[in-house]
């Protein structure tokens, strides 16, 4: 840490007066003279200075701090998180599993119990018996293990087939080891901050090396309390790859970044759709308000990213068979006037993705 | 009730075999299924090659299977600006500029590439409208064959080099002058630029040259008016519009100014009853003369008569030597610019100076200066004068040049006599190009440095004096180009580069460098207040020497021919242009080539083919190999296939300029018919476009024209298609406005009449449509048939371009089209387009065939197409009654896993070259990213650009308020000059749709109604101005 967390500030120090928070942050170094408070700070954040920001109008800090105000305080947990399902389902499998192969069990040994009866029989009635027809002979068995094989075969080849491309909890290495856990989790930055395209169009891209030096130019080595691994069990040195970052973006310390000296990071892209659908992050974040976490997991807490969702088309539709859309809040939706007159009569109470034609082709399709 | 009958073929009006076989059927070709009788083991798939194949595929699918999934990199910017976000498209205003013309556009650019032009808005010349040649501009910027660096004799220099070559070249001129040859630049900048570098090297002259000439118009204003410069006009204040010949929606002058004055003439309804008459008197049918009210044929060489003709009718003199129907045509003309003086306007398309002194004579008697043509402006798309390029070839022949700089003009390709001017630049010192394409002109010149593309350029233009248009670059120059501004600049010793000089004008001009940025932003600069003033009074000194010149005129031959432009091909400068190339040309409705345009009747004296003969028009009509006729005229003489179009004049020949250019312009233009300039000529001090000459049928040669006229045919119960297409005269309308209204009425009487017939014309139940209704309105009276829509649908969409052999052979991509109906004369037919595209039907006959559910219908209305679940059995193509649904017969868009199955096809000849060149990595940054490129057998057809929709509903909920009128434009609704289009949601009663559904309730017609389709798109009935009030109450009595 650099310094104190900004929310709250008006209450500490001198800065409930803003012409001493307009002098602070024109030059800190001339104020921390005149001020106990910040002199003190400086001391309790091993000696770093905060930058001076002389063109900065007072209007400007005013918006900032106003900013500052509007944000609400972090909860203790974050961001929404998903509930996974996988457990529970797991565990019917295992039961049903289980189940089918006492039963299977339970079959043959009345079978073969059937079979010894039915030769007792035979012998009590003086009736010649056949010989006895071994299990591997037996053409019961035999068709109905290959019918076991052909259905179990055809459920796995179709599985697999479905799953061609399908690159759930893929999770390369990437040139540089940025861990999420650190920016998002430990630090609580905003997804949106880093990923900002994602409230403005289709791509949440990944952000350009500036948006990563903003911070970055103050904040040249790793000190957090956390160990960093990778997905192999191998630690990590932070400081090293904030150093890697560095020489991409062609930045020593001390000095200005100049960013023609930066060259691109070539990431290694996760999130693959294929090229016949439309993806709109905006559509989702923006109108849709779902958080980030719903599709990507819980990325505050990935040290290297895995694709969570396997973005198969069923899971998407699965979702838009199951989440309500803004009905009420968003006035686009003003349109609809026969949901809102059932919504009045009280004969439904949300309005879901798929009634306002969310799993129809071109939607996605075009 | 409408007795017309409607035809788009011969086949039709006859009701011929084919014409029935062909209605009968969607697609027109055998399928290539081998015939099954031979047995399975003997057909052409035996055993072995059966097992080949299992093998394959099983092998093949196994590597697909286990192939790993390739790693995909994601490269962020390094320092990306503040305004620019991945994925979200950039507009910027700019301006379409070519050869004078200048239009006023906005470049829609995704990630860095401008991929698609819209109309600017905010133009008071053009209202946002655009042409075909406007929306295609954005393909020749990524164009393969565009000049890559500059060269000298053809070999790669630095600029620095040749600069310095060509400083030394200037340095040895000395007494001879260098002139700058060009067509019209209508640039003040650029005209600056010229200046500037004409004080460095003082003698310096500047010599225009317009292929598409208006010398004629020029010098008649000169004469007239004193003015050598094309007044502002203004066909909205016209009541009656008399054209002589001149292409004014089409090709005349600036006709998407035009178009939309038009058509603002031509809106209807019943509380408004009134309209503009238009009367076109023309030798060959054209689109102007396809949209007016009635039309009146005559040889090319009779222009000057009809001309004069009409002169003395309107000033009360008589006139004879006219044939009879032209005669009473006249005195129709001079009836209704009588009366409606003050508020008639004569135009004329002849580059005849006598016969335009005539014109503006009639336009002074009737009261045309200050009403309906402007003096108050001049519109400065053409200045050229011809006579000073004869002079200049002569003068360059003769040595006197010292050197000659070609901006933009071709002369090598479009003066008649080509021979001269290629001899007489070698006699010049030294030549240099600034062509960006390999053209005739470019090839004869030793300097050549390639000039910007105008969506790479900065520059402005002045169209119409006071409005200004500017551009600024919408990318970064893709090869090593610099813009020929920048090298005179740079040549003249300035120390500012061109776009410094312009920022510095505009600055100054405007008042700082904030105005600089905001006029940028709007792209266009034009006068607050806008006054109507007749000029200067007309001179009538010119006038008896003209009447007596036309009268004395009279040219002898067997046939005359008369060259006109077509509209997406103007010049020559749309050939090397593959979506201008497929673009059907709106009256012959062919592609790819120009031909001899012969009348009915001329088909029968000179090719012997009588359309009457049933069998004889199924003959002419089903192939497309066409009979060859060889054309002599001017010494020259060249082989053209015939097509034969009812409305032009019986001895007249017509041919389509701007063919046959050098291939070198790229494989596009390959083998794409002839260059018919040779047939130009001069005639006094001006080009002529019409000649006389002798044609003669080359037997045993055939020509292959591919035309698409017969590929949408379908057959309606009545025979008559009154229910595709629906038509009243003025007399008719105002008589009875509900007279259509009253025919669906008859129509639907069995299923309950309009307001029941949705419920009770089907077994089907209907569905609700909770939120938006998507629906189209198409106002046939507005539509001109100029084709911006088909080629704005073909950039927005992603639209394959097929080839000549695929067209031919009925593979046509175009999702929308526009048919063409003739009804009435076979000699003087009445022309009516009609937009075609999916309807969108809320009972879609296709969506009930798909057994995959591949095509199937929303919940907004649109009839949906997913191409991803779509299997090719082409059953919804075949169900469609409207014929819209288009079939991927082969990989035109290189969208499937394997490219060489499309390059094998190109490399035999099976596909056209321009599929490779429009598969080209350069050529397929024009492709909108927000549409699937569709691959090989899926059928595709129009989505209401579903894309457009998507994205503003999306930033209308972002916005959190409903939707309104203007979130969204469809590709064609944009481009249309005329505002034909309109497009909304029509659940709400207060969308522009629902407005123009009401106010128009009696044009209101679905097409193919009675089928019980509920099309989402319905037409607003034309209305012809065929009689006067009068007329019609006669009309009907009788």
């Amino acid at each position: 840490m650099t310094g104190p967390a900004l929310a709250g500030l008006e209450g500490r120090g001198p800065w409930s007066d803003r012409k001493q928070l307009y002098a602070w942050i024109h030059n800190p170094a001339g104020f921390m003279k005149t001020n106990k408070y910040t002199a003190d700070l400086k001391v309790q954040y091993n000696g770093v200075l905060m930058t001076a920001f002389p063109a900065l109008a007072e209007k400007e800090i005013d918006a900032i701090v106003a900013y500052i105000n509007s944000v609400p305080l972090p909860d203790a947990g974050g961001a929404v998180v998903a509930t996974t399902e996988a457990g529970s389902e797991s565990d019917n499998t295992l039961l049903y599993g289980i189940l089918t192969l006492i039963l299977a069990v339970v079959s043959f040994t009345l079978l073969q119990v059937n079979g010894s009866l039915r030769k007792m029989a035979d012998d009590k009635e003086g009736t010649p018996a056949l010989e006895p027809i071994p299990v591997w002979k037996n053409k019961t068995y035999i068709t109905m293990a290959i019918l076991a094989l052909f259905l179990l075969g055809g459920y796995w080849t179709v599985d697999g087939a479905i799953g061609l491309g399908r690159m759930q909890n893929y999770q390369p290495e990437q040139p540089i080891f940025y861990s999420h856990k650190v920016h998002a989790g430990v630090n609580q930055i905003s997804c949106l901050y880093c990923h900002g395209g994602a409230q403005a169009g289709k791509h949440s891209n990944i952000p350009s090396l500036n948006i990563c030096m903003n911070c970055h130019m103050a904040i040249n080595e790793y000190k957090g309390n956390e160990k960093l691994y990778t997905a192999d069990g191998k630690e990590v040195n932070g400081t090293a790859e904030i150093q890697k970052l560095y020489k991409y973006a062609g930045f020593e310390s001390g000095q200005t970044w100049d960013p023609a000296k930066a060259k691109p990071v070539e990431w290694v892209k996760i999130h693959n759709l294929p090229d016949h659908v439309y993806f709109n992050h905006s559509q989702h974040v923006v109108a849709g308000k779902v958080a980030c976490q719903t599709c990507h997991g819980e990325i505050q807490k990935m040290d290297e990213v895995y694709q969570f969702s396997n973005l198969s088309m069923g899971w998407c539709i699965n979702c838009h068979r199951e989440s309500n859309v803004k009905f009420t809040e968003n006035g686009f939706y003003s349109i609809y006037e026969k949901y809102h007159d059932a919504i009045k009569k009280g004969e439904m109470d949300s309005v879901s993705v798929e009634a306002i034609g969310g799993t129809e082709c071109q939607k996605c399709h075009y | 009730m409408s007795q017309k009958k409607y035809w788009k073929s011969f086949g039709e009006l006859k009701q011929t075999a084919a014409f029935q076989q062909d209605a009968k059927d969607e697609f027109k070709e055998d399928l290539p299924f081998e015939t099954a009788d031979t047995g399975l083991l003997s057909g052409n798939t035996p055993r072995r090659d059966f097992l080949k194949y299992l093998g394959f595929s099983t092998t093949a699918a196994a590597i697909a299977a286990s192939c790993e999934i390739p790693v995909k990199k994601a490269i962020p910017l390094v320092n990306r600006p503040e305004e620019y976000i991945p994925g979200v498209a950039k507009y910027y205003a700019t301006t379409w500029s070519q050869d004078g013309d200048a239009v006023s556009i906005i470049a829609k650019v995704r990630d860095g590439r401008p991929i698609k032009i819209e109309g600017n808005t905010d133009s008071p010349i053009t209202k946002g409208g655009t042409s075909a040649r406007v929306q295609a501009s954005v393909l020749d910027l990524y164009d393969m064959y565009r000049l890559r660096y500059p060269a000298i004799a053809g070999k790669e220099v630095t600029f620095e080099a040749i600069d310095k070559e060509i400083a030394g070249e200037m340095a040895k001129l000395g007494a001879k002058p260098i002139v700058i040859l060009s067509s019209t630049i209508n640039s003040p900048s650029s005209l600056a630029a010229i200046r500037q570098f004409q004080e460095k090297y003082i003698g310096t002259r500047h010599i225009v040259y317009d292929a598409d000439s208006k010398s004629g118009m020029l010098m008649a204003n000169e004469a007239t008016f004193g003015k050598r410069a094309l007044p502002g006009y203004r066909f909205d204040n016209a009541k009656a519009i008399i054209s002589l010949g001149a292409d004014f929606l089409g090709t005349w002058v600036s006709p998407i100014e035009f178009a939309a004055q038009y058509a603002k003439g031509r809106k209807i309804d019943a509380k408004h009853p009134s309209m503009s008459r238009h009367i076109q008197f023309e030798s060959v049918l054209s689109m102007t003369g396809s949209n007016a009210d009635e039309r009146f044929l005559h040889a090319p060489s009779e222009t000057g008569a009809v001309a004069l003709a009409l002169y003395n009718a309107v000033n009360g003199n008589s006139n004879n030597g006219l044939d009879k129907k032209l005669a009473e045509g006249i005195a129709k003309a001079a009836k209704e610019l009588k009366e409606h003086a003050g508020a008639a306007l004569v135009v004329c398309g002849s580059n005849d100076t006598n016969i335009q002194i005539i014109v503006n004579a009639i336009n002074a008697s009737v009261g045309a200066y200050g009403s309906t043509i402007d003096w108050s402006v001049t519109n400065n798309s053409r200045v050229g004068i011809d006579v000073d390029m004869a002079n200049l070839i002569s003068e360059m022949k003769s040595g006197t040049i010292g050197g000659l700089f070609v901006v933009d003009a071709n002369p090598a390709y479009t003066w008649y006599d080509t021979k001269a001017f290629s001899d007489a630049v070698k006699n010049v010192g030294f030549s240099v190009s600034f062509s960006s394409k390999a053209d005739e002109t470019q090839q004869l010149c030793k300097y050549s440095l390639p000039t910007n593309h105008f969506l790479e350029s900065w520059g402005d233009a002045e169209p119409v004096s006071g409005h200004y248009s500017l551009l600024q670059p919408t990318i970064f120059p893709l090869f090593k180009t610099r813009q020929w501004q920048d090298s005179l600049m740079k040549w003249s010793g300035s120390t500012t580069d061109y776009l410094g000089y312009l920022k510095q004008y505009w600055s100054g001009i405007l008042g700082g460098e904030a105005a600089w940025d905001n006029a940028l932003q709007a792209g266009v600069i034009h006068p607050s207040v806008a006054s109507i003033v007749s000029g200067s009074t007309f001179n009538n000194t010119a006038l008896s020497g003209a009447m007596s010149a036309i009268g004395a005129s009279k040219k002898s031959g067997k046939i005359e021919i008369q060259l006109y432009q077509k509209i997406a091909m103007g010049v020559g400068q749309g050939a090397s242009n593959p979506w201008l190339q497929e673009m059907p040309d709106p009256v012959t409705r062919a592609t790819w080539d120009n031909y001899a345009i012969v009348s009915p009747a001329m088909a029968k004296s000179l090719l012997d083919i009588d359309l009457a003969d049933s069998g004889q028009s199924d003959a002419y009509e089903v192939n497309p190999e066409k009979k060859v006729i060889e054309i002599k005229a001017n010494g020259v003489s060249k082989k053209l296939p015939v097509v034969i179009i009812p409305g032009t004049h019986s001895n007249t020949i017509g041919i389509a300029l701007g063919y046959g250019r050098t291939p070198k312009i790229g494989k596009t233009a390959e083998g794409s018919g002839e260059d018919v300039f040779p047939f130009t000529n001069m005639s006094g001090q001006t080009i002529s476009y019409a000649t006389v000459g002798e044609a003669s049928v080359v037997d045993n040669e055939t020509y292959i024209v591919a035309m698409v006229q017969t590929h949408g045919s379908y057959d309606t119960p009545q025979g008559k298609r009154v229910e595709v297409m629906k038509e009243l005269t003025l007399g008719q309308f105002t008589k009875d406005p509900n007279e259509i209204i009253e025919e669906r009425e008859h129509e639907l009487k069995p299923w309950g009449g309009i307001e029941n017939f949705e419920t009770q014309g089907t077994i089907y139940g209907s569905y609700d449509k909770p939120g938006i209704q998507w629906g189209m309105s198409v106002d046939l009276n507005s539509c001109i048939g100029c084709g911006a829509c088909v080629v704005a649908c073909n950039a927005e969409n992603n639209i394959s371009v097929v080839g000549k052999n695929e067209v031919k052979r009925f593979h046509d991509m175009h999702w929308m089209r526009i048919d063409r109906y003739f009804s009435g004369d076979m000699e003087n037919p009445d022309v009516v387009f009609q937009p075609m595209m999916c309807q969108h039907c809320d009972n879609a006959p296709c969506e009930n065939v798909c057994p995959v559910a591949a095509t199937n219908h929303s919940s907004e209305g649109l009839n949906q197409m997913t191409y991803n679940r779509c299997i090719g059995t082409r059953y919804c193509a075949n169900n469609c009654p409207y014929k819209v649904r288009r079939f991927n017969w082969a990989d035109y868009s290189g969208a499937d896993s394997f490219p060489a199955n499309q390059q094998a096809q190109v490399a035999s000849g099976e596909l056209n070259a321009v599929v490779g060149v429009m598969n080209d990595d350069l050529t397929r940054m024009v492709l909108n990213p927000d549409v699937t490129v569709r691959s090989r057998g899926v059928i595709e057809k129009c989505s209401f650009c579903v894309q457009r929709l998507q994205e503003g509903k999306l930033n209308a909920k972002k916005a959190s308020r409903p939707l309104e009128d203007g979130d969204i434009k469809v590709a064609c609704q944009q481009s249309c000059p005329t505002n034909a289009i309109v497009f909304g949601n029509s659940n709400s009663k207060k969308s522009a749709v629902s407005v123009d559904r009401e106010d128009n309730k009696q044009r209101v017609f679905y097409s193919l109604e009675p089928v019980h389709t509920l099309p989402n798109v319905n037409y607003l009935a034309k209305v012809r101005h065929k009689e006067t009030g009068a007329e019609a109450a006669e009309a009907h009595h009788g």
